[in-house]
């Protein structure tokens, strides 16, 4: 955290990620949608590892209904870049376009919500410029944002209550908060195809982000938004550890069966 | 109608007699009388203790069995074979968690709550079904699942949707609508393996074969064994016998596993033209004890993960507790560094 080169340049890398099977239309909608595709889908996947193990009945129900409506989204998505199975059970982890922060393993219980306080607080300023927009993406982004809403909600109720529980839960919740922070600054990174305001993006999102944490007595952050390595790496297929293994566990079944359908 | 306005008036006479005399034979009179008229009995009525505990024994295991039973499911959420079963899948293991909802509710109606049944579960005193001990191998699994497994389930529940107890009925009639649901996605999955690569119908066929005997053996033990059935019968908690519902469910299955492509592992399943009913092999009884005894595959992971969930998220629950104190406390709690319902101080 020392050196925060919070560089905003996105860097072309020599080794750009080909794909194992190239996603069947080119050209910026597809690249787009690749991108909002693997969010939602990542993500759901992440949040469907808890199935079983959240820490209480209602938080079983509400994690899965947030996952279910993202894998909803992610099926739309990547249905517009080319076969939706192909994409998500064939792609190697480098033509992945998700961001770093969806990714993330669950961790405890804070950690997961400070990620899905961060990711659908952009997820739902994003798609309410892309359905007032008119593009492509605004059909499904007018009935998505009505879910995001939901997520939004939930992840803000949630950073509340630990942030404002007990001494245990805020220290957690304040460590959660830590953690992600760095992953945060991808989010504003320009995605080809996705034609937002993105400065008011990063505004609203931090008005906002801002404004929950204080109401959960928590401070915002002081590190960079980004990591020093590389910022917006996810968007260019450059991903974090832990995303390897995540695909192997998801591919694995039906990269077992080539051909086979279900 | 008649006869419900007539149960009302005798409840409440019986209730003013009470007042005089405190007769609980005058109770128990109009309680017999409800239940020989097929009416519901209600969280407010007068019934007998036995009646009441047997209830929260059913009700309970019932609802255990919904929590326990998200786990051998869950296990293939993150390896589902396409999007589109993921999302199934997920839509199914969190119907469950709601069943478990609505089932700890109708409980609560009888005077316990959730937070002492979990408790019970935990600490092994409640049972959850034995079926849920058995483990979840391959894909084929969620499929079998579905397709026997909530297939028994069904059998059993939907004649509940008549049970004489008002909360538990209708919960009955909410979960059985999703679980026909369900097994009919069990089916269909089922259904792509067996007519799929090789490999697949392979998949389907042992999945089947792991699943049918253990799927029998949730009707429970046979009728000559099953100790609680009689006096449930009498209750109008249960309505046919253990050994009938069986009989039902292997003579709907025969020709479900026939139009799936896929056989049965009983070679002495064949249909009985007399009887009109198939006849069946015999149930190994003694591996029914075992894994209700603790010993089957996978007790102790079941307990010992929803233990664990339980365990690691009571300081989430804490936190939501502490939270909502504050909220009622008054604005004075909203001042930043003030001291919090513990009194712990915080900068």
């Amino acid at each position: 955290m020392t050196h925060a080169s919070d560089t905003r340049t996105p860097r072309a890398t020599a080794t750009t990620a080909q794909t194992s099977t190239a996603p069947a239309g080119s050209g910026t909608a597809t690249a787009a949608a690749l991108a909002l595709g693997d969010d939602a889908l990542v993500l759901s996947h992440r949040l469907g590892e808890w199935a079983g193990h959240a820490p209480v009945l209602e938080e079983e129900v509400a994690l899965a209904n947030v996952a279910l409506d993202l894998l909803g989204q992610a099926r739309v998505l990547l249905s517009m870049a080319g076969d939706e199975d192909e994409l998500a059970y064939l792609r190697e982890e480098r033509a992945f376009r998700n961001l770093q922060l969806v990714e993330q393993p669950n961790g405890d219980f804070a950690h997961t919500i400070a990620r899905q306080l961060y990711f659908s607080t952009y997820q739902h300023l994003l798609y309410a410029q892309l359905a007032a927009g008119g593009g492509v993406f605004a059909p499904l982004a007018a009935k998505a944002v009505k879910e995001v809403a939901y997520h939004r909600d939930h992840a803000e109720q949630w950073t509340l209550r630990l942030g404002d529980g007990t001494e245990v839960s805020h220290e957690r919740m304040r460590q959660a908060c830590e953690a992600l922070w760095r992953f945060t600054g991808e989010m504003f990174q320009p995605v080809e195809g996705v034609d937002v305001d993105r400065e008011a993006l990063r505004t609203g999102w931090l008005e906002s982000v801002t404004d929950v944490l204080r109401r959960a007595t928590l401070e915002v952050p002081e590190g960079p938004q980004a990591g020093a390595w590389r910022a917006g790496a996810g968007r260019e297929g450059l991903h974090t550890e832990s995303f390897g293994r995540m695909l192997a566990e998801m591919q694995h079944l039906h990269r077992s069966h080539p051909g086979a359908s279900w | 109608m008649a006869t419900a306005a007539a149960q009302r008036t005798a409840r409440t006479q019986a209730g003013e007699a009470a007042g005089d005399a405190v007769s609980t034979a005058a109770y128990q009179a109009v309680f017999d009388a409800s239940v020989a008229a097929d009416e519901r009995i209600e969280p407010r009525d007068w019934m007998p203790d036995a009646y009441r505990s047997t209830l929260v024994r059913q009700i309970a295991q019932h609802a255990h069995s919904e929590i326990i039973g998200m786990q051998p499911e869950a296990n293939w959420i993150t390896r589902a074979p396409s999007l589109r079963r993921k999302a199934i899948l997920m839509a199914k293991v969190q119907d469950e968690a709601g069943h478990g909802l609505y089932l700890y509710s109708a409980a609560e109606t009888l005077g316990t709550s959730r937070d002492e049944l979990l408790d019970k579960l935990h600490s092994g005193r409640q049972k959850y079904s034995s079926i849920f001990n058995y483990p979840t191998l391959t894909w084929a699994d969620v499929g079998a699942i579905g397709w026997l497994v909530d297939g028994a389930a069904i059998t059993n529940q939907v004649p509940l949707c008549r049970c004489s107890y008002g909360p538990y009925a209708r919960a009955m009639v909410r979960v059985c609508k999703e679980e026909s649901f369900h097994q009919r996605q069990g089916y269909e999955l089922l259904l792509a393996l067996s007519g799929g690569t090789p490999a697949q119908h392979e998949m389907a066929q042992d999945a089947v074969n792991r699943w049918w005997w253990p799927s029998l053996m949730m009707f429970g033990p046979p009728d000559d064994e099953s100790s609680h059935s009689a006096q449930s019968m009498a209750w109008k908690i249960k309505r046919h016998s253990n050994d009938e519902l069986r009989q039902r469910f292997v003579d709907i299955c025969v020709p479900q596993a026939e139009s799936l492509g896929l056989t049965l592992p009983d070679p002495d399943l064949v249909w009985n033209e007399e009887r009109g009913q198939h006849d069946f092999g015999a149930i190994d009884w003694t591996e029914f004890r075992e894994v209700l005894k603790g010993n089957g595959p996978c007790n102790d992971q079941r307990i010992t993960q929803r233990r664990q969930a339980h365990e690691e998220g009571a300081w989430v629950r804490e936190a939501a507790a502490a939270y909502a104190d504050k909220q009622t406390a008054g604005p004075t709690a909203e001042i930043p560094g003030s001291a919090d319902e513990n009194g712990k101080a915080r900068a």
